[in-house]
């Protein structure tokens, strides 16, 4: 196996969006592809630390943004990281109106079906990149 | 004319542990419910990648950072890019003077996960009221 593939949500505070990316991502990195996959902070990052830096500059990135300000991306391209897939949780809400959150300190069910749905997507996009790495 | 600016308190993004969770959660619990009315955040992200908006708020407005562990991202950002935070809480710090041990899941918190949110929230809310009690007399 080879390095793992790194994603980074944006975990922005003010929407349900940021807790829903937060969410997705750990549901991937600790549950559906541990091992596999892998997750840091974006603040530590931002902040200079070069052991996170140098984690961003030799991995396959996932950028998890919450909004259209994709500050997830943003920073991960600010320290030299390529980020191989992107994605939005206001798109994909688009493609699930009827999972409407409601909530941002503790996700309601609509907010949990979609992290679920969100990180079942993710962790086939994982597969992916780790198919073509083999 | 009294002036009682809000306060801004931000959370490091903390995805590395369940500090990181904490911190948010204990954030958003001041913001709903424990100072409603005296607070306000700001995304650190959005702080952190370059937002003028974000950067001039932390600079004109006291802010408290809540960070989950030792390395206070938040704080350090917030002093780096804007103005020093009139008051911080290290959530690591906290715990080890309670003598507790970080949550175990940092996705989903369980009940006593969720109590000490609430304590955290609490100190927070603390640090709020002490800056708002020697908070500035400003011209009307």
């Amino acid at each position: 196996m080879g390095k793992k593939v790194l994603i980074l949500p944006c975990s922005g505070i003010g929407k349900a969006f940021g807790s829903i990316n937060r969410d997705a991502t750990f549901r991937v990195v600790d549950e559906l592809r541990p091992g596999k996959a892998e997750t840091n902070c974006l603040s530590l990052l931002v902040m200079g630390d070069e052991d996170a830096k140098r984690q961003v500059q030799t991995s396959r990135c996932i950028a998890v943004d919450g909004c259209s300000l994709e500050c997830s991306k943003k920073l991960i391209e600010s320290v030299g990281g390529k980020v191989t897939t992107h994605y939005r949780v206001m798109d994909f809400l688009r493609k699930h109106r009827d999972l409407k959150p409601g909530s941002i300190t503790f996700l309601d069910e609509n907010g949990k079906k979609l992290s679920q749905l969100l990180a079942e997507e993710i962790a086939e996009k994982v597969d992916e990149l780790e198919e073509e790495a083999e | 004319m009294n002036i009682r600016p809000k306060v801004g308190v931000v959370s490091c993004s903390g995805e590395c542990c369940s500090l990181g969770t904490l911190s948010r959660i204990a954030t958003r619990l001041v913001l709903e419910n424990l100072r409603a009315d005296d607070t306000v955040t700001i995304c650190l992200p959005l702080f952190l990648a370059g937002s003028s908006e974000e950067r001039w708020f932390a600079k004109m407005f006291p802010t408290v950072a809540v960070d989950g562990c030792h390395r206070l991202c938040a704080k350090k950002a917030i002093t780096k890019y804007s103005a020093p935070t009139a008051a911080s809480v290290d959530v690591e710090s906290l715990l080890e003077k309670w003598g507790v041990e970080a949550p175990a899941n940092r996705r989903d918190l369980d009940a006593s996960g969720v109590r000490l949110a609430e304590r955290v929230a609490q100190a927070v809310a603390e640090k709020v009221d002490e800056h708002r009690r020697k908070a500035t007399r400003l011209p009307s």
